[in-house]
């Protein structure tokens, strides 16, 4: 059982870490940041993240905290 | 719950990187700072950056540092160590500010054997200036200064920095790591910290090339541009400890 | 250390001062001629347990010197004309980074790599500098191989006091030549660096030294306060020298070892009736524009000596500003102009004529 926080401040919406989630629950928001690209949000209704950290690992903006 | 992956200690409260979106270079930040908090050694250290993108280092960690003009950063961090020897001393650079403009600065402090940390990011370009030729830029590849690709009669070869460092007989360590998968960068970690180590223990120079996307003067996304690390850099630049003493 | 006298070569006694003053590092590329200086210094610094690194080139000589100021200590270089110029890139960013490089430059002959015979074309070099932007360096220039003692002193409490780089401009001549000098103890303070100097950040701020300064008026603000402290720099260092300057009609003016030959030709022109007086800046840099200016106003003529194409002769001209007459006599290299050659250049100046380029 896990979880992550997304920072938004930091986040430049690369999307590295939708591509490296294995269970793919981080996605593609339809919100905008200040620059207008599609922000990235964590979807886990069915509590599938196991807090494996990868997505954390590969973020080059240190954007995802990462709870387990 | 508790946080597992939070930013390390060693890094500003209050920052966010100036990098473009998806470069590596905060990956390598972030896993020095890391190694520093581990190590313990925050307060013991004194860095020397100089010039490229590699020099917004000091922006984001937090510890001593003095800025070199371009190349001169293993010079300037040779004169820091010589004046402070208990001090832990480490530059960060870039390829080209690394392997060319300042290759004998670079290779005369690892002959020395200094007791000295150097990380080199080699992204095959000059990132800051808008994607250049650069001394690791690879055969065929287009820049805005090979307009038709690099060809050997025309531009030259690119330089195998790691390898021509493990043969410097005052280097301790030498390796080279890429950050293009979860896998790759918790070895790149570990070489990280070994090249701190071997500084710590007193044995010489250690030495980390660390092979780096650079999606925007690339002009690819972020994933393919770590296809490019995968596919067309590490066959040129293979990853590897070339010297461990 | 004693008072006592000892016969000594210039560029030894440069090097024993260096010790003296407390340098603790120093990082040096060979080039006639000065070489002597790295040369006494390897074996004196090991014996001290001090550092000394023959670095792989003047590059990284001064950038190592860079690098090891930046932690408080007191280290130089030192080194010759043709590879000063390679050095000017590292000044221009230690003054910008105000800090405390010591380099000695003992000039020999250029344009290019020109040859080992002495020379003063480094003025230019040394007072305005080969670096890029706005900045300035404390320049010392001695006259005899004592005063590269009390300079190469000087310079190093300067250059802590300030956070300024200072040169300290000698010629091939005095470098080689021998004289008794004393060297006494260091005579100056050491200067508190705790509040700038990087010793790792325990138990306070990280401290960053750097002149990147990604906004305007960061940018502008920085060069206005370096050039500011340089106006205190020159309210307070600005020394120079001068003899029978009160009655004299014509001041001849040099700097470094010339001043040895333009006293000697002072007291031939006096013994010959001509009223002829000496001035003699020891700061280059900040340079005594006042003093020439107030002696211009008096009406006294002004004939400057020395061994190049009439560089220190401009600042003269300048701080004169047309109150009164400058003459030039010169050579641009080579033997010293000698003091009859001094004379009868003063001579011809003083009837109208032209002394420009005075073996010609």
């Amino acid at each position: 059982m896990g979880k992550i926080v997304i920072d938004n401040n930091r986040c430049k919406s690369c999307y590295i870490c939708t591509m490296t989630c294995p269970k793919g629950l981080i996605k593609k928001s339809d919100k905008t940041n200040r620059l207008g690209d599609y922000m990235v949000e964590f979807d886990d209704k069915n509590s599938e993240c196991i807090g494996c950290a990868m997505c954390a690992k590969r973020c080059p903006d240190m954007a995802i905290d990462v709870y387990r | 719950m508790q946080q597992i992956f939070s930013k390390p200690k060693s890094m500003k409260k209050d920052f966010r990187y100036t990098f473009c979106p998806g470069c590596d270079h905060g990956i390598a930040i972030r896993l020095i700072g890391e190694v520093i908090d581990e190590l313990g050694v925050r307060e013991e250290i004194i860095s020397s950056t100089s010039v490229g993108c590699s020099v917004f280092l000091y922006d984001f960690l937090d510890i001593d540092a003095v800025e070199a003009p371009h190349g001169r950063a293993l010079a300037s961090a040779t004169g820091v160590k010589r004046a402070r020897p208990d001090k832990v001393v480490f530059t960060y650079s870039g390829d080209g500010d690394f392997a060319s403009i300042g290759l004998a600065e670079s290779m005369h402090t690892a002959l020395r054997g200094e007791n000295i940390t150097a990380f080199c990011i080699n992204n095959t370009t000059y990132g800051m200036t808008g994607g250049q030729l650069g001394p690791t830029t690879l055969m065929g590849q287009k820049t805005t200064t090979s307009p038709t690709g690099r060809n050997k009669d025309y531009y030259g070869y690119p330089i195998k920095i790691a390898e021509h460092i493990a043969l410097c007989d005052g280097t301790a360590f030498s390796a080279r790591v890429s950050l293009d998968t979860v896998a790759n960068i918790n070895k790149a970690k570990q070489a990280i910290k070994k090249a701190f180590q071997v500084q710590l223990e007193g044995k010489g120079f250690g030495f980390v090339e660390i092979l780096s996307s650079c999606p925007t003067n690339w002009h690819m996304t972020p994933e393919e541009a770590h296809e490019r690390v995968r596919n067309e850099m590490m066959p040129v630049f293979p990853l590897g400890v070339f010297k461990e003493i | 250390m004693t008072t006592e006298k000892v016969l000594i070569k210039g560029n030894y006694a440069i090097a024993q001062a260096a010790v003296n003053a407390g340098c603790q590092c120093y990082f040096g590329y060979p080039i006639t001629p000065q070489t002597e200086i790295g040369e006494y210094l390897s074996g004196k610094m090991q014996e001290l347990g001090r550092a000394y690194v023959c670095a792989e080139s003047e590059l990284g000589a001064i950038n190592m010197v860079m690098g090891a100021v930046s932690t408080g200590v007191k280290a130089m270089t030192s080194s010759s004309s043709c590879a000063v110029a390679l050095m000017q890139e590292a000044l221009s960013y230690a003054a910008s980074d105000e800090l405390p490089v010591v380099l000695v430059n003992v000039m020999r002959t250029g344009p290019g790599l020109g040859y080992i015979y002495p020379a003063q074309g480094d003025y230019n070099q040394a007072v305005y500098g080969g670096g890029n932007g706005d900045y300035k360096i404390i320049v010392l220039a001695p006259s005899t191989v004592q005063e590269c003692v009390d300079l190469t002193y000087r310079a190093f409490y300067l250059a802590q006091k300030y956070r300024n780089p200072v040169i300290l401009l000698a010629d091939g001549l005095l470098g080689q030549m021998m004289e008794p000098a004393s060297f006494g103890e260091y005579p100056y303070p050491e200067v508190d660096v705790s509040g700038w100097a990087l010793t790792g950040a325990k138990g306070r701020e990280a401290r960053k030294i750097y002149s990147v300064a990604p906004d305007e008026k960061k940018q502008i603000q920085h060069i206005y306060d370096l050039h500011k402290k340089f106006e205190v720099i020159a309210e307070n260092e600005t020394t120079y020298e001068e003899f029978n300057i009160d009655d004299a009609e014509i001041v001849l003016t040099a700097f470094g070892s010339m001043t040895r030959n333009i006293k000697a030709a002072m007291n031939v022109l006096r013994s010959k009736g001509i009223k002829a007086g000496c001035f003699r800046p020891v700061t280059l840099s900040p340079f005594p524009h006042n003093r020439i200016s107030e002696l211009a106003l008096k009406g006294k003529d002004f004939a400057v000596v020395e061994m190049n194409m009439g560089q220190m002769f401009k600042d003269v001209k300048y701080a004169v500003d047309g109150k009164s007459k400058v003459d030039l006599i010169n050579r641009p290299c080579g033997e010293w102009l000698s003091v009859e050659e001094i004379v009868a250049g003063v001579e011809r100046v003083m009837q109208g004529g032209k002394a420009y380029a005075a073996n010609i």
